[in-house]
Order: structure tokens, then C-alpha cells, then sequence
């Protein structure tokens, strides 16, 4: 597991509140993490704050699993 | 907490969402002089965040309100005025406009966004302004939240820009209506800050970075320099200001081009 990956997986544990083993690669924020729309713009921002990067609207849209976040996250820091 | 300058203070918060807004900063620097608060949030998913900051400032007094209702607005001020007869201030921190419209020509700015941007990030104030004035016997200061993308131009705000120059405008007409009664009222121009709100903007971090760079304090402002400045507005520090659009900006407002020390910038 890449260090990108354990960064990523801590804000979505710490945000939405979810056990550390849920928040597998297929894992969607929505359908399976009970994020919020909210959340998912929070998780953004906090990704962005993290790895200081910037993920822009239609990026963010297709970020949907935690998987996506981490494939995105790797690509753009 | 015993003496503050906000102690015996009763006021609403009005568009908390989260620990980045800036009415968070705004709610802890008066909380921290004493002020009692209460928090009204829009639909269930602001409530689940609003309920535990609201908490951590000692409150349990949030309520619903939907500003695009009038009953609901009435509603909410009948609710304070119920639980504690009178109020002292009110914040007003919300805004909203279509997204898809915060990026592009103004120009195309459709009808039906324009009114309703207008409705809520304008009349609300108005609307709230007049409920919560109504119960200030003892005189009181009400505070919204401008940006000065009003005054000058500024990348995709847009119809935002539009609303805030009228939303400026209303702080005076407002001040002028309730000054006779010992109420002030006055606007925030905060610099750029990134919030859930302003996450809607396009290019949003080039123009932080553009602040940053430019503005005579070489930085951006936080959610607590602007509560700094509101503590002085909604206390009687500000006891003879009213009217007023007040710039929490790091002094960006006075600028006239780029810093020529600045290092040049592409979009990210």
C-alpha cells in the first residue's frame, strides 16, 4: 500500500466517520461510505489541502471510489 | 465565560456549513467574548455539520431556515424570539448562485439564475434584516458577508458580482432604516477564502494564489482575521460605524496592477 494511498484512506476515515477496513480500492463514497454531496466536496478539498494539488469540477466528478481518488491523486501530485 | 466584549450578547448565525466558513470564524471570535448564539442551517446535510460546531461553542439553539421561504423565515424568528424575547445581532453568511454560471460570460447569465441568486444572496438579508430588527429593543448590529468582486471585475463571479454590489447597497438602505433605533448595519468585504462556497468558483486557486502574491500583505486572509474584524463590527467597538462595507482583505482592494516582484503565473 502506497503512501498515497494510507494519506488518502486517513481523510476519508477521519471525514465521513467510517471504519478504516471499509474504505476498500472499489469503495464509493456515496453508495457505500455514506458520504453526502457535501462530503464529496469536502473530501476534495481536503485532498487538495493534502497533497496540494488542484482537482477541478469535472475531475471531481468522476472521482467516485476511493480507487479513483488514489489513481488521481498518484497521476496529478 | 464571565466579562467579554460580546458578554450579554445574544445573536443568529446565518450560513455555517463547516469549520472553513467564514461564519465559523466570525461565530468563534464572538463566542470567545462572551456572545450566546444560535445557528440556523438549510436541509439535513448542513444540520449533521452545523449541530457539532454549534456544540463546541457551548450552543444547542440551531434551527431550520430556508431563506427562499418567507414562512420558514418567520418561523425561525418567531423560535428566537420565543426562547429569549429579544436579540442583539444577527451574522448573514449565505450566498448562492448556479455553479455552471460562476465560469464563463456573464452574459450569459440565464433569468431564472439571475433572480434566484438575487433572492438569496440579496432580499434574504433584507428579509432576515427586518425580522431580526424588529426584536432588537436595544438596539443591535447586523453584519453581512460582501466580496469585491462587486466593485471592480473579477474572474467568473459573474452574477455574483451583480448581487453583491446590490447586496452593498441594501447595508446602506438597511443602515439608514434602523440607525434612528440604534441598530447598525454593516458589510464584510473578505478577501479569498477557500470555502465550501467558494469551491463552485472556476479557477478558484489561481486567484487565491493571485491575492497572495499581490496584495499588500503578501498573504490571504483566514476565516479569523475576519472574524477579528467582525468582533469590532458586531460589538460596541463599532458603536459609531454603520453602513459601512468594510474590506478584510489583506488591503487587496487598493491595488491598482500586479506586483512587479510577483513571479508571473500560469493557470494550473
Amino acid at each position: 500500500m502506497s503512501d498515497i494511498a494510507e494519506r488518502t484512506r486517513k481523510i476519508v476515515v477521519e471525514h465521513l466517520g467510517v471504519e478504516e477496513d471499509k474504505v476498500a480500492e472499489n469503495a464509493s463514497f456515496i453508495d457505500d461510505l455514506g458520504a453526502d454531496s457535501l462530503d464529496t466536496v469536502e473530501l476534495v478539498m481536503a485532498f487538495e489541502e493534502e497533497f496540494g494539488i488542484e482537482i477541478p469540477d469535472d475531475a471531481a466528478e468522476t472521482i467516485q471510489t476511493f480507487g479513483d481518488a488514489v489513481k488521481f491523486i498518484k497521476d496529478a501530485a | 465565560m464571565a466579562a467579554g466584549l460580546m458578554a450579554g450578547k445574544r445573536g443568529l448565525i446565518m450560513g455555517l456549513a463547516n469549520d472553513k466558513s467564514i461564519a465559523w470564524g466570525i461565530a468563534k471570535a464572538v463566542a470567545d467574548q462572551g456572545a450566546e448564539l444560535c445557528f440556523s442551517y438549510q436541509g439535513e446535510a448542513l444540520k449533521k455539520r452545523v449541530d457539532p460546531l454549534a456544540q463546541q461553542l457551548g450552543s444547542d439553539f440551531v434551527l431550520p431556515c430556508d431563506v427562499a421561504d418567507m414562512d420558514s423565515v418567520d418561523a425561525l424568528f418567531a423560535e428566537i424570539e420565543k426562547r429569549w424575547g429579544k436579540m442583539d445581532f444577527l451574522v448573514h453568511a449565505i450566498g448562492f448562485s448556479d455553479k455552471n454560471e460562476l465560469r464563463g460570460r456573464y452574459l450569459e447569465t440565464s433569468r431564472d439564475n439571475f433572480l434566484m441568486s438575487m433572492d438569496i444572496s440579496v432580499y434574504s438579508f433584507t428579509a432576515v434584516a427586518k425580522r431580526a430588527t424588529a426584536i432588537m429593543p436595544d438596539g443591535g448590529s447586523l453584519l453581512t458577508l460582501t466580496y469585491y468582486g462587486s466593485e471592480r471585475v473579477m474572474p467568473h463571479y459573474n452574477v455574483m458580482g451583480v448581487c453583491k454590489a446590490a447586496l452593498e447597497a441594501s447595508v446602506r438602505y438597511i443602515a439608514e432604516d434602523v440607525g434612528r433605533d440604534g441598530i447598525r448595519c454593516n458589510a464584510i468585504s473578505a478577501g479569498t477564502i477557500k470555502t465550501l462556497a467558494a469551491s463552485g468558483i472556476g479557477d478558484f486557486r489561481y486567484i487565491l494564489k493571485w491575492n497572495e502574491l499581490n496584495s499588500p500583505l503578501r498573504r490571504n486572509v483566514t476565516i479569523d482575521d475576519v472574524g477579528g474584524s467582525a468582533l469590532y463590527l458586531l460589538s460596541d467597538l463599532g458603536a459609531g460605524v454603520t453602513g459601512e462595507t468594510h474590506h478584510v482583505d489583506a488591503g487587496y482592494h487598493i491595488v491598482g496592477m500586479k506586483n512587479p516582484d510577483a513571479p508571473d503565473m500560469t493557470r494550473g
